[in-house]
């Protein structure tokens, strides 16, 4: 509650992006009752048609910048949000959808749309933070509900969220999982990615694909070479590297150095 | 209410996942042009694939949509297995349904209860519901979370599980945690039942479209992830003979491509035309259920698509506690092969309605080209027809009240924007 009594304003917004992060939030079945209780929910149109104009407390961005109209109104809700807050790895790093930034946009829009002339679409896709300040990002394709929870509730009793820093690798060790590059020689890009997600593929056996985005200063070139060493192709690092956080720069940096 | 001279617009529509437009331009209450559009900015996401390893398809396809990331997993699996030729085991086959059924539930019990129940009661959404009747939302929330709990346990997580690949699963779940399901399942069908009941309540909008319905079809089964492609008027073929029937255009006022058979016809596939094409599939007390609450085979009034998700949820609730009882680990959770060039198709049931998946692939397993028909480009057409439908059969309302209508008429579907590339501005001219 805000002095004043009033209810803090929540916004929720998408731009280029498949609306699973959004979800997340109607996907905390047991909170969402109270946090619609909590908050004044001012708009958020994959759930309410109630849309009330800024300016906004908090407003959680979904989504990567791909439009020309997405680049005007990521300013407008910048200008109206007290606190932005992205949410995602396309909002965070541009999502898959910025794997186009390498390619020849228009040659890429034509193999995809009969008449490519009616698509109207930048060359590249990016995160929210190359166009506004953010004040804080969650990571993941998609986001940890409990991060989510944590930021919320943080935001909302005026504190800093508590979000990890550490890798991936860390969260294995943490939590007991097997190393599944050290047993069974899979590669994994947990070394270089920010934990957050409960290190969800190495307990199923598979390597980790990324999709919280490159730890800081993560040592991708070191990486590479161990899963060369492990008898990993070029294109297989390429693509390792070109998931769901492509366009952050130590990614898409290393991406580039297996290009054929 | 005169016709002359009047506007109505909305500005992107509201609860469905994704944004889009619709314009119309009503004279002496005949719609004389209209346009029902999507914006969602295009991710060319057949194009990323080029170049990239068969195995990639599953996980990169299923970030076209987070609210039916399984039908993107199921459908480019099983279109890369048709091309390399890979026979999956009956215990995996069961195991995906098994978390398809999760997807359906998560699917549905978000649009019946939080998204589209709210329209019939005149509210502006789940939270003014909860406001008049806790235990409805409480308890679709309650169904809800144990969709979510089956795509976890199976997949890992429920937006975009990480537990699915070409051939089958990782790593199967241990049989203890699927069988410790089995209560929340029966629960989940319980609490289904009375929310249908409650449906069942509700002032259907009086409104007959002419449709023609297509769905896959099972020798046994409700179709899920198996089956023939088939239609109301007739036609029985091949997953693989799917682009031989129908084929997508591009409008200029859209970012979707949109469906129709060969011939120009557009088609509806979901809930109602999976129920209709396949009523005799679901158990009889199911089908008594669907009868009771207003919803009988043939049924043409979208708005009841309404009731035939929310008997899917039954179902749904129904077929995974069965399959969790009969579940023992397959081992391993997937079937591997040699690698070859070929082509392949897959079509599973998304929540929405048939997705169709086409790959080719080089030698080494290369993607060279890639073709996917989410269902709501599909639909897009006939949103379109059903719009003009509202508002002709509708017209006398005013313009608020005829707004929300179009509004609700494109809410039956719950259409995925994001699938079909994007929603929603309204604007019908009156002149």
């Amino acid at each position: 509650m805000k002095p004043g009594g009033t209810k803090p304003r929540l916004a929720v917004w998408k731009f280029s992006s498949c609306d699973g992060c959004q979800l997340t939030l109607l996907d905390c079945e047991d909170e969402l009752l109270d946090i619609a209780e909590a908050v004044d929910i001012a708009y958020f149109l994959e759930a309410t048609r109630t849309t009330r104009a800024g300016p906004y407390d908090i407003s959680l961005v979904e989504g990567s910048i791909s439009t020309a109209r997405e680049v005007e109104r990521i300013q407008e809700i910048r200008r109206d949000s007290e606190l932005l807050i992205t949410i995602g790895a396309c909002a965070t790093a541009g999502g898959i959808q910025a794997l186009r930034n390498s390619l020849d946009h228009d040659a890429l829009r034509a193999s995809v749309y009969p008449s490519p002339q009616f698509i109207d679409a930048l060359a590249t896709s990016t995160p929210i933070a190359d166009h506004v300040a953010v004040d804080y990002e969650l990571r993941g394709c998609p986001i940890d509900k409990s991060q989510l929870l944590e930021a919320l509730s943080a935001l909302l009793k005026g504190r800093k969220p508590t979000i990890p820093d550490y890798s991936q690798c860390t969260e294995c060790k943490l939590a007991g999982t097997a190393c599944v590059m050290v047993a069974k020689g899979i590669p994994c890009l947990g070394p270089v990615t920010q934990g957050g997600c409960g290190n969800l593929c190495p307990k199923v056996g598979r390597g980790c694909y990324g999709c919280f985005g490159p730890k800081e200063g993560a040592n991708t070139a070191a990486l590479a070479a161990e899963l060369a060493a492990l008898g990993a192709e070029p294109r297989t690092i390429r693509d390792l590297f070109g998931g769901f956080t492509a366009g952050a720069p130590a990614f898409a940096e290393e991406r580039r150095r297996h290009e054929r | 209410m005169s016709d002359s001279t009047r506007t109505i617009q909305v500005e992107a529509l509201a609860r469905v996942e994704g944004e889009g437009r619709f314009k119309v331009r009503l004279e002496d209450g005949k719609v004389v042009r209209s346009e029902f559009s999507i914006f969602e900015p295009p991710r060319y996401f057949e194009g990323l694939l080029r170049g990239r390893s068969f195995r990639d398809a599953p996980d990169v396809t299923s970030r076209i949509c987070g609210i039916c990331p399984i039908a993107y997993i199921m459908g480019a699996s099983q279109a890369m297995e048709d091309a390399l030729g890979w026979q999956v085991p009956r215990p995996i086959v069961d195991l995906r349904r098994l978390i398809y059924c999760g997807e359906w539930i998560q699917s549905h019990v978000l649009h019946t209860h939080l998204l589209h129940a709210p329209d019939f009661l005149g509210l502006q959404d789940s939270i003014q519901l909860a406001q008049s009747n806790r235990s409805l939302v409480e308890n679709g929330l309650a169904a809800k979370k144990t969709g979510n709990r089956l795509m976890e346990v199976i997949g890992g997580r429920s937006v975009h599980p990480v537990n699915t690949r070409v051939g089958g699963f990782y790593r199967a779940p241990a049989a203890e945690a699927v069988r410790a399901l089995i209560p929340e399942l029966e629960r989940g069908e319980a609490l289904s039942v009375a929310a249908l009941e409650a449906f069942a309540g509700f002032d259907f909008p009086d409104l007959e479209m002419d449709y023609l319905f297509v769905a896959l079809r099972h020798e046994a089964d409700y179709p899920i992830a198996e089956g023939r492609v088939v239609s109301s008027a007739g036609l029985d073929i091949g997953v693989e003979a799917f682009p031989e029937h129908f084929e997508e255009h591009q409008v200029p006022h859209s970012n979707a491509l949109q469906g129709a058979t060969l011939d120009g016809r557009p088609y509806l596939v979901g809930p109602l035309a999976r129920f209709n094409l396949n009523a005799d599939r679901l158990p009889a007390d199911i089908l008594g259920l669907a009868e009771k609450a207003g919803l009988a085979p043939d049924c043409r009034n979208p708005f009841k698509s309404l009731l035939a998700r929310q008997v899917e949820v039954i179902y749904a609730f129904r077929e995974a506690a069965r399959l969790a009882r009969a579940y023992t680990p397959p081992e391993p959770g997937f079937v591997e092969g040699p690698l070859r060039a070929g082509v392949g198709h897959g079509i599973t049931e998304a929540p929405r309605g048939i997705c169709y998946h086409r790959y080719e692939i080089a030698e080494d397993g290369a993607i060279l080209a890639a073709t996917i028909v989410p269902p709501t480009s599909q639909n897009q057409r006939q949103i379109e027809l059903d719009l003009v439908g509202t508002v002709e059969r509708f017209h006398d309302l005013d313009d608020e009240a005829l707004q929300w209508r179009c509004e609700q008429a494109i809410r039956n579907y719950d259409p995925c924007i994001s699938c079909a590339t994007h929603f929603l501005t309204l604007d019908v001219e009156r002149a």
